[in-house]
């Protein structure tokens, strides 16, 4: 049996399997297929000062080997969090980690200060990659600026385990991955989905209320994969691989790309016990290839 | 409520009506056979497919305990049904079930409860079981079915054993010409209670016509759906609770839980 623990940050965690916010509800969802302790860490949905309705129904459609989505945050917001959710799941033997999502900084930092009092939430994931809010979201981390202004203000209140989530959808991931380094974030996850758009020809329009969504599924693999691999390149901090893995191979290619650990996303959708079985193929893998831990294999990829 | 599982299930037999549809008959092999209520879904895999990647959430046409068998009628419009019309038996499909909250049944003391059952094409699906399981109750369901001609007309036998069974088609080769809020029956307005399943511009004409007779009514919908659990918030609704999941609130609402212009 290979050693399948890691570090991030402040975080320790027992294996390098996480699930990705929004696709896995609060964990509950998921609780008839698995035992939810077995993984590494589940990121809860995106959460917000305020409670949000989303966007309007069409909200998803299926794209090849992947879909779009353009849920748009829809949440009750971080004070139902904490006083309906989080009795329900701080007991779980894993690390629950909220997504914090914002429209503006002060947003921003006020649910990071609520969730920084929850003693069983070693660490947030602040998401400056939304493509579905008309503010803020995004618009944080497609700019170099934005993204510094708002990881130096969440990062001056809060001093557990800050992850940025970073966009795809910008022309160079690493400039923005320096920047959210410089200004102390002790890991960045990359990659939220790829803007997208899908079209109904014989009625000739959108098909999602929001014209554009998310694109997310293996579709999005080979783009995810490249970035990781570049932003390991540019960082020192530790990088959370996410972006069409569907099985323990892809899991491994993220990690030997640069990737300390990963989320699985979409495909929890199709298979809801996806994470145990990936936990269990990375541990086979390591045995069959004789690597004793997982640490080793980050970045390891051979010249 | 039961647990949620996931696993494969064999075909033991696969009938293809009209070229359009067919009627996938499941069973479960090394496990409890599980409890199913009429409404209620499972998410069906389709392997091997990059144009059908998701699950389909089907209804549950019917179920015979005794033979340990779940029958699920596809109506096949894209990819994935045309797989599922395509299993041969012993094939094997995974399935995530029992998913979502099933119709309402009456008090078993008010048998003389007068239930209508109105189906509109590929709709009428889960009201063979629905029909069933009231009529296993006690309970004498009638229905009414409609469809855009006679050959979209499907399992009439099957519904004609459990109660009265009246048609409409587009057409007019079968029961009364047109759709099913015309139909003759619905004159009388002697109906307790209506339950209903099809296209979204049917289940909205009868849901004026329960509201405006004061009857209560039942909708089953099929919102686009990706993870069939709750957890993607992709199907939801309007509801007076606001924007609410299909897959885990519904796919059963009263029409007053609902915020349709009715």
């Amino acid at each position: 049996m290979a050693d399948l623990s890691i570090h991030i940050g402040k975080l320790e965690l027992k294996n390098p399997v996480l699930t990705a916010s929004g696709t896995f509800g609060y964990g509950l969802e998921y609780a008839d297929f698995m035992d939810l302790a077995r993984m590494g860490g589940i990121f809860v949905k995106g959460t917000t000062l305020h409670p949000r309705e989303g966007n309007d129904y069409p909200r998803m459609v299926e794209t090849p080997s992947g879909m779009l989505n353009a849920v748009g945050l829809q949440n009750k917001g971080v004070d139902y969090f904490i006083s309906d959710i989080y009795p329900e799941i701080k007991e779980i033997d894993t690390n629950i980690m909220v997504n914090v999502s914002g429209s503006t900084v002060e947003d921003y930092v006020a649910c990071t200060e609520k969730i920084d009092a929850l003693d069983k939430i070693p660490a947030i994931e602040l998401n400056i990659s939304c493509p579905n809010v008309k503010q803020g979201g995004m618009a944080f981390g497609t700019n170099c600026s934005a993204a510094s202004e708002v990881v130096r203000a969440v990062r001056k209140v809060y001093h557990k385990t800050l992850i940025v989530k970073l966009s795809p959808n910008v022309t160079d991931i690493t400039e923005i991955a320096q920047v959210v380094e410089a200004e102390g974030a002790d890991a960045i996850s990359l990659i939220n989905t790829l803007l997208g758009m899908a079209i109904d020809a014989e009625r000739r329009k959108p098909i999602l209320s929001t014209i554009t969504g998310g694109l997310s599924g293996p579709c999005i693999k080979p783009v995810a994969l490249r970035m990781v691999y570049q932003t390991y390149k540019a960082v020192k901090i530790p990088i959370i691989g996410l972006g069409g893995i569907s099985n323990w191979k892809d899991a491994i290619e993220f990690i030997l790309a640069g990737a300390t650990a990963i989320q699985i996303g979409t495909y929890n959708f199709i298979d809801p016990a996806i994470p145990v079985k990936v936990v269990e193929g990375i541990n086979e893998y390591l045995d069959r290839q004789g690597v004793c831990s997982v640490r080793e294999l980050v970045g390891g990829l051979i010249a | 409520m039961m647990k949620k599982r996931i696993a494969n299930w064999k075909v033991k037999e696969n009938i293809t009506f009209n070229q359009n549809y067919c009627l996938l008959k499941l069973t479960l092999e090394d496990e409890p056979f599980p409890e199913f209520l009429p409404g209620q879904f499972v998410q069906v895999k389709i392997d091997n497919s990059e144009k059908a990647f998701l699950r389909r959430p089907i209804s549950v046409h019917y179920v015979d305990e005794k033979e340990r068998e779940l029958y699920l009628l596809i109506q096949i419009v894209g990819t994935g049904t045309r797989y599922l019309s395509c299993l041969q038996p012993d094939d094997s499909l995974n399935l995530i079930y029992p998913l979502g909250n099933g119709f309402s049944i009456p008090d078993p003391s008010k048998k003389s409860k007068k239930l209508l059952l109105i189906g509109g094409g590929i709709g009428s699906a889960p009201l063979l079981y629905l029909g069933a399981f009231l009529r296993e109750r006690g309970f004498t369901p009638t229905f009414l079915i409609g469809a855009r001609s006679e050959r979209d007309l499907l399992q009439l036998e099957e519904f004609n054993k459990l109660g009265t069974v009246y048609t409409t088609t587009e057409n007019g080769r079968s029961g009364e010409k047109g759709y099913v809020v015309d139909h003759s029956l619905l004159r009388k307005k002697d109906a307790d209670f209506i339950y209903t399943c099809g296209p979204n511009l049917m289940m909205l004409s009868v849901a004026r016509y329960a509201r405006e007779n004061g009857i209560p009514c039942e909708v089953s919908l099929e919102n686009r759906m990706a993870c069939g659990i709750g957890a993607c918030l992709c199907c939801v609704e309007h509801t007076i609770y606001g924007n609410t999941c299909v897959c885990t609130k519904g796919p059963v609402f009263n029409i007053n839980e609902l915020e349709w212009q009715i």
